[in-house]
């Protein structure tokens, strides 16, 4: 047993890839296990990981130099296609950066419109984190549902903005349009859905043996490599962080509304997934407060000069957001052109998906590998850009 | 925030100091000094979160600025720390014994900007591009429309560009 | 396990010192030529493709033979659940409860040779287009290719990107096209519901067009991925 594993030498283990008892397999881009189109480059002992390298790039657009070269309004469309699960984080960023830049403020309705498609479409988010991490363990039933109840909020962007997945409601200046007629009501039915949705998860899918033997300590994370990594949001609030941009430093109106950051100590794959199941509890919540709360009329958004011809004053500015993987931010360096000089898209999982899930891998089961790899819940459009 | 500079400045030498939000400020630090104002900023003023690590290529004034955003999570405030390398010789020292994931945003700037630095785990590996033979792409004096017309076959059809287009329809005057 | 002496500052061992800076630009090239690449030693043959062997084209069988194989191909396509793009973020919607793809004979596959359909999601950029390539030669005949979202067809909003092809077709045969960015769910069983009818007509004749071509999609193949060098094993 003991010669199993390598040795340790500063930090690394060393091993023999001729010696026949260590074998390179790659696990992606073509797998179904893997979170979008990244690979993770694997020695393997036995069934346990020796060492892990994550490739990225599979996706990679270039948008920042094609932000380059677009006026700023041009980007508008590009930007929410940075992170396709859940885009409305990218528009409202950018226009967040953008107003404040040019010294816009925005309407207070539009501020709660705006809280609504962000609360909303983190709830998205979280149904489709939950299919995924149940279905690496094994649940396809949970998938199943989750998903299902996901393709409802989407029915309900749907009948809001027009679109399913991509939807450019938060043009700079404002937002592109009114609630349609009983939405709110549909709302209310698809919160009531999802709601008793998350009671059926928490019996099948947290209380079920399988996935409690398989999380339960898988990818322990402790306080101490937090900062040393970068962990932000669910992951970091997993390890006992009291850490959530919606309440450090509020935008929109998030000050307004009344909500407490959830935490769990343990560290590990199950406390994430319970931190990850308070929040979508949390969104419900914040959802039914905003449409109880928002101000029934009122302008929806500013006139902007002709946008076209628009020149953002020179100067630079870093905007975030909380996203359903942590904190989310935009830098924008305007050199008082009518093209932006640098918008530089900081997305959560560049720090959780290379260097973390590099280090996170070692020691662990092959077969946890993709429940490890969700649990820090992976965009991989978001690494690359 | 302006404390804070004005704490810093008494041993770092630091310039061009703009605030930009109550939370959220940027200055302009020397090359040589800068690791020793962040592993400073890290361990004394409790900046321990690194944000993010990006450049911006300034082509007219021949220079990089590369950027490193801090947060403290105490007082909820960000600190931005700019450098100013010279463009036609971009080494910068690494950070990558200060954060772990320093090494991969240092990895995607030498691919991406051609900045080196040396000492970094695996800098010179490929991280995004692969068997990419350009210079690098971020720059801004590489067209990427005129490469992607020359190398790629494009669909023919009937294009208009839109804002020639917009601009007779809207502007014929102009 | 702490990473950094709290007292000294001093990385524990495994992180390697930084390098102080001496002012001097290292003698590094960035700029690759063809000789640098990981691919310089292999042989031409290994260069050229990821099959074993050069692809034939089928010969149709006897007529109403061929026409119950066609019957049988459409109405059992499998789908290779490689997400290229974001057009994946549709194929969950699409195999799961909501739209249930699997009561029309369909499903995804997690390994090429148990597909038939290769689902190209959106925008290709050239390091995906080597490993399609590759998933696209290993998928076993008779094989079928639905390119959806608006990318695929012209390179959509990233056509003047430098890392995106923007025409799927000059590299893999592309038997059905969905437009769309993103194209919903119904348009994407539209576009599978069109495949079975070309299957039925016996015209989804990709696979033979690239066994036909397969000079020709092999040099547009290597004017832009430039690294053919596979992923190493030790087995």
């Amino acid at each position: 047993m003991a010669d199993l594993y390598p040795p340790i030498v500063n930090g690394k283990s060393v091993y023999d890839l001729n010696s026949g008892k260590y074998l390179k397999m790659w696990q992606g881009p073509q797998h179904p296990g893997v979170t979008g189109n990244m690979s993770l480059e694997l020695i393997i002992s036995g069934d346990q990981v020796v060492d892990c390298k994550t490739h990225v790039g599979y996706l990679h657009r270039g948008f920042e130099k094609l932000m380059e070269r677009r006026r700023y309004i041009n980007c508008f469309p590009i930007v929410c296609r940075i992170c396709v699960p859940e885009p409305d984080t990218n528009e409202y960023l950018f226009a967040a950066a953008m107003e404040e830049l040019l010294g816009v403020e925005i309407p207070e309705r539009a501020l709660w419109l705006r809280t609504l498609n962000l609360e909303l479409s983190r709830l998205a988010s979280f149904l489709m984190w939950t299919g995924g991490q149940s279905g690496a363990f094994g649940h396809g039933t949970v998938a199943q549902w989750a998903l299902a109840h996901r393709d409802y909020v989407l029915d309900l962007f749907e009948e809001w903005t027009g679109a399913r997945i991509y939807h450019m409601y938060m043009t700079p200046g404002g937002v592109r349009g009114e609630l349609p007629e009983g939405w709110t009501k549909h709302c209310e039915q698809v919160l009531a859905g999802v709601e008793k949705l998350l009671g059926e998860v928490w019996h099948v899918m947290f209380n079920n043996a399988v996935f409690k033997s398989r999380a339960v300590g898988l990818g322990v994370i402790t306080p101490d490599m937090i900062d040393h990594f970068g962990v932000v949001g669910p992951v970091a609030r997993g390890s006992g962080m009291q850490r959530d941009v919606r309440k450090d430093s509020p935008y929109l109106v998030y000050d307004k509304l009344d909500f407490q950051i959830e935490t769990e100590t343990a560290g590990d794959t199950y406390a994430r997934a319970v931190v990850r199941w308070k929040e979508m509890h949390q969104s419900i919540s914040l959802i039914r407060q905003i449409l109880k709360n928002m101000p029934a009329s009122g302008p929806l958004h500013v006139t902007l000069p002709n946008v076209l011809h628009l020149k953002v004053p020179a100067g630079e500015t870093y905007v975030r957001a909380e996203s359903t993987r942590g904190e989310y931010g935009y830098y924008m360096v305007s050199d008082g052109s009518a093209y932006p000089r640098k918008i530089t898209v900081r997305g959560p999982s560049y720090s959780h998906a290379m260097a973390l899930l590099e280090h996170l891998a070692v020691g662990v089961n092959i077969a946890d590998t993709h429940g490890l790899m969700l649990s820090l819940h992976t965009y991989p459009p978001e690494i690359e850009r | 925030m302006k404390e804070l500079y004005d704490t810093i400045s008494l041993q770092f030498t630091l310039k061009d100091f703009h605030q930009q939000k109550p939370n959220l400020a940027f200055a302009t630090a020397e090359k040589q000094q800068l690791i020793a104002l962040l592993t400073y900023m890290r361990d004394v003023h409790r900046y321990t979160h690194l944000v993010f690590v990006t450049a911006v290529d300034w082509l007219e004034e021949n220079r990089f600025q590369i950027t490193y955003m801090l947060h403290n999570y105490d007082i909820k405030a960000d600190f931005g720390i700019r450098v100013m390398l010279d463009r036609d010789k971009p080494v910068m020292e690494s950070i990558h014994h200060l954060w772990e994931q320093g090494r991969v945003y240092q990895r995607e700037l030498h691919e991406m900007f051609g900045i080196d630095f040396p000492g970094s785990p695996g800098v010179n590996e490929p991280m995004i591009l692969e068997g990419w033979q350009g210079p690098p792409v971020m720059r801004r004096d590489f067209d990427t429309a005129k490469y992607s017309l020359e190398t790629y076959d494009h669909r023919p059809r009937d294009t208009r560009e839109p804002e020639s287009h917009m601009k007779e329809k809207l502007y014929p005057e102009d | 396990m702490s990473y950094m002496d709290k007292t000294t500052g001093i990385p524990e061992q495994g992180i390697t010192p930084p390098i102080p800076d001496t002012g001097e630009m290292p003698d590094r090239e960035w700029r690759k030529d063809d000789k640098t690449l990981t691919n310089a030693e292999l042989t031409l043959e290994e260069q050229d493709w990821f099959c074993d062997a050069r692809p034939t084209p089928a010969k149709p069988a006897w007529g109403p033979v061929e026409k119950f194989y066609n019957w049988a191909r459409a109405n059992s396509l499998w789908i290779l659940a490689f997400g290229t793009g974001c057009g994946a973020i549709e194929l969950r919607p699409l195999v799961t409860a909501r739209y249930d793809i699997s009561r029309l004979g369909m499903q995804p596959r997690p390994t090429p040779r148990q597909a038939s359909v290769f689902m190209i999601g959106g925008y290709v950029s050239i390091k995906t287009l080597k490993r399609i390539v590759r998933s696209y030669e290993q998928m076993q005949g008779p094989k079928f290719v639905v390119a959806v979202c608006s990318c695929a067809i012209n390179g959509g909003m990233y056509w003047d990107s430098y890392n995106t092809v923007k025409r799927i077709d000059q590299y893999i045969p592309v038997d059905v096209y969905v437009t769309g960015c993103m194209p919903r769910p119904e348009a994407v069983m539209a576009g599978f519901s069109k495949l079975k009818e070309l299957i039925l007509a016996g015209k989804a004749e990709g696979q033979n067009l690239y066994a036909e071509k397969f000079d020709w999609y092999k040099a547009n193949q290597k004017q832009v991925i430039k690294d053919w060098n596979m992923p190493d094993y030790n087995w």
